[in-house]
């Protein structure tokens, strides 16, 4: 298990050493001269020398991203100020350093993308295995129409709708705000209920779907009917053997699609009107902002190689074949 | 009302005393419901089986063993299956019991050892888990006393160092080895009924005769009946004392062992006879597989299920085959319309020189 972990991480170091590498190509090397965004109105061939000298735009582009790669660990001094660490450089709109507009920001993405998950596995999973322990039943069919509709929303459509209903009309619920877990943890948890529910359903008819479909086929599985006839009650035989057979596959599928995951929370914020990092990408593409552009970018896919490594854990702890390989 | 004065008890199911067998299969028949229409997979079967007995059940794939065996256990999937006819197991009905009381007699007295043993077992729980949880559930035992059950089971059938291997899981077992797990698995709770389905086909054959010789010491040991089912007449030969063929759902032909190795009736044993292979045989008789291949069971030929492959319905004159269904007396017989006399001669003159 240490050695498979072990190897993952590397693995991913790799990973995202080719992707901060492959960025800042696409950001400070290829498009048009960085400087020149930074320089402003009033820029002349003097201005723009010493903005280069100072952005270190002077020395070769492996060079400028070690430098980078080395300040997230350990800091840097810029021209512009200081810069502790983890830096990802200042930003070209305020001189503020961009980890403390990402901290600001991550929490709420964060708070979506996880609390999303959560209620979409538990609604989509559950109303899968009820649907597979009642199979044929009135439920089932009920369940499997409604996944059908779930599949063809938007969050952005039904987002506000439900806003309408359930916080302006109703009542129930808060319309949603950006969490601060810190100060008030109650208050966060209750505004994350609407947009998580929201976000949940373009994901949960997919699981229910899938779950009961894995569930049907691992109950007409021979170790399941070696379980049947050993005598184990049929609950049991329902959760310890056949959903044991299931969750492996269950968790690939949300290992898949964890990316949508976060583009999901991306524009769940946006419906909601949430300060999330997708908030924060939109505004540092339209002003420019390339060290800004550049740190969303390396902590959304740092986020995604984390929660893959996560989930490849998972996957091992529930196969003892892959765990004990 | 008078059931609770009534003095006559010696036809009830469950005197000791009375000639009922242990196990009574009665008139089976298993359907399934499928897309294509209905599959007749057991079609009025019957056998009995005693105490410390083993039945081998033959037939070629197909022929309906596994179902059989699965509705004696009570696996089918109710939603598309029909059971009917009568299974008695020490007197009591298993067709139509309930899921509890099923799940009650089930890894307890009667217990089944599966083909695949890879499969069979769950990849999930070690070993030792698999074995143990029927004990906990059918004695009380607590997990410690279970532990140390299914370290027992594990030595008795011959796994080295069962005290760790006991916490292994399948795929770290050789498959020899799982399929010894599996019948310490089924042996358990000493089942009083043991259903073995082809216990042996996935392994070698060293491996093979290891297993079957474990199986028979520990029916001496506990008086276990056991139902052996298998494609190999040869190990029917080595473990059984008595016989089913079983073809298109259908019971062909009965007798001992011996009577089903050395004198069989029927043209169907003649031609699963006629397919071993023989180490003594001349190298110039060839092999006589059956011609042909198993009818459908959604649509089984009228008459007798074997006419359309058999070489003797001339013998037996008129279309009498295609139109009669030959019965299976009980006892020893076979479900065919040759004559006795036929059946011997034939035998004698033309399948015996074939065998030697
Ligand atoms: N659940 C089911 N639904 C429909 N048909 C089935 C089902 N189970 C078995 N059958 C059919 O019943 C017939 C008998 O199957 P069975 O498994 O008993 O054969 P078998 O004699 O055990 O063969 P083998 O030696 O290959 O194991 C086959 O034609 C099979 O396709
Ligand atoms: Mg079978």
């Amino acid at each position: 298990m240490l050695r498979f972990l072990v190897r993952r991480v590397l693995g991913a170091a790799v990973i995202l050493v080719l992707i901060s590498f492959v960025t800042y190509l696409l950001f400070f090397a290829l498009p048009s001269d960085p400087a020149l965004l930074s320089c402003g109105k009033n820029c002349n061939p003097q201005n723009l020398a010493l903005i280069h000298k100072n952005l270190g735009l002077d020395k070769p582009i492996p060079v400028q991203w070690w430098n980078y790669v080395v300040g997230i660990f350990a800091g840097r001094h810029l021209p512009l100020g200081n810069c502790p660490a983890p830096c990802f450089g200042l930003s070209f709109n305020n001189d503020t350093s961009v980890w403390s507009l990402l901290k600001d920001r991550y929490p709420t993405t964060l708070s979506l993308a996880i609390g999303g998950s959560v209620t979409f596995l538990v609604i989509g999973v559950g109303l899968g295995l009820i649907s597979a322990w009642k199979q044929g039943s009135v439920f089932d069919r009920v369940a499997s129409s409604i996944s059908l509709l779930g599949q063809s929303v938007q969050i952005y459509f039904i987002g506000p709708l439900a806003i309408y209903l359930f916080s302006v009309q109703l009542g129930w619920l808060d319309r949603g705000h950006d969490p601060d877990w810190t100060s008030d943890p109650v208050g966060s948890l209750t505004g994350l209920v609407l947009p998580c529910l929201i976000m949940s359903v373009i994901f949960w008819s997919n699981y229910s779907r899938q779950t009961r479909s894995l569930m049907v086929e691992q109950l007409s599985e021979e170790h399941v009917r070696t379980a049947r006839a050993k005598g184990m009650g049929s609950k049991y035989v329902f959760f310890r053997y056949a959903l044991r057979g299931a969750m492996g596959p269950i968790v690939t599928i949300f290992g898949i699609d964890l990316g949508s995951v976060f583009g999901g929370a991306i524009i769940t914020e946006a419906t909601f009107g949430l300060h999330g990092l997708g908030n924060l990408a939109v505004s540092a593409v339209l002003q420019s902002d390339l060290p800004l552009e550049m740190g969303v970018m390396l902590v959304g896919a740092t986020s995604i190689v984390f929660f893959n490594i996560l989930i490849d854990a998972c996957y091992a702890f529930i196969d003892p074949r892959i765990r004990l390989a | 009302m008078t059931t609770l004065t009534k003095p006559d008890t010696s036809s009830a199911p469950q005197d000791p005393a009375g000639d009922a067998p242990f196990l009574s299969v009665r008139d089976l028949y298993v359907r399934f419901a499928t897309e294509d229409g209905t599959v007749k997979a057991v079609d009025g079967l019957s056998f009995d089986l005693e105490r410390g007995e083993t039945l081998g059940i033959v037939g070629e794939s197909g022929s309906g063993k596994s179902v059989t065996n699965l509705a004696i256990l009570g696996l089918h999937n109710p939603r598309n299956t029909t059971i009917t006819g009568e299974i008695l197991l020490d007197g009591q009905e298993l067709t139509g019991a309930s899921q509890r009381t099923l799940e009650r007699l089930r890894g307890n007295k009667m217990a089944m050892i599966f083909q695949d043993s890879l499969t069979a077992l769950s990849p999930y729980y070690t070993v030792g888990r698999q074995i143990a949880e029927p004990f906990m559930k059918h004695t009380g035992a607590s997990r410690r006393e279970a532990r140390a059950r299914a370290i027992e089971m594990l030595a008795k059938v011959g796994i080295p160092q069962p005290q760790t291997r006991v916490d292994d899981y399948p795929h770290q077992f050789s498959g020899g080895m799982r399929q010894r797990a599996m019948i310490a698995l089924a042996l358990v709770c000493d089942p009083a009924l043991l259903i073995a389905d082809e216990p042996t086909t996935a392994l070698d054959v060293t491996v093979q005769a290891q297993v079957l010789d474990l199986l028979k010491d520990l029916q001496q040991e506990t008086g276990t009946a056991i139902i052996l089912i298998t494609h190999d007449l040869g190990v029917i030969a080595n473990t059984a004392d008595k016989v089913v063929v079983m073809y298109a759902g259908r019971a062909v032909e009965r007798g001992t062992t011996r009577e089903i190795l050395k004198e069989p009736q029927h043209p169907y044993a003649w031609g699963l006879l006629g397919s071993i292979p023989r180490l003594t045989a001349s190298v110039d008789v060839p092999l006589a597989p059956i011609p042909g291949s198993p009818p459908s069971l959604l649509n089984p030929p009228s008459g007798c299920p074997f006419h359309t492959r058999c070489a003797f319905t001339a013998t037996v004159g008129g279309d009498r085959c295609s139109t009669e269904r030959p019965q299976l007396p009980d006892g020893r017989g076979s479900a065919c319309h040759l004559t006795a006399e036929q059946k011997r001669d034939i035998f004698i003159e033309q399948i015996q020189p074939r065998l030697r």
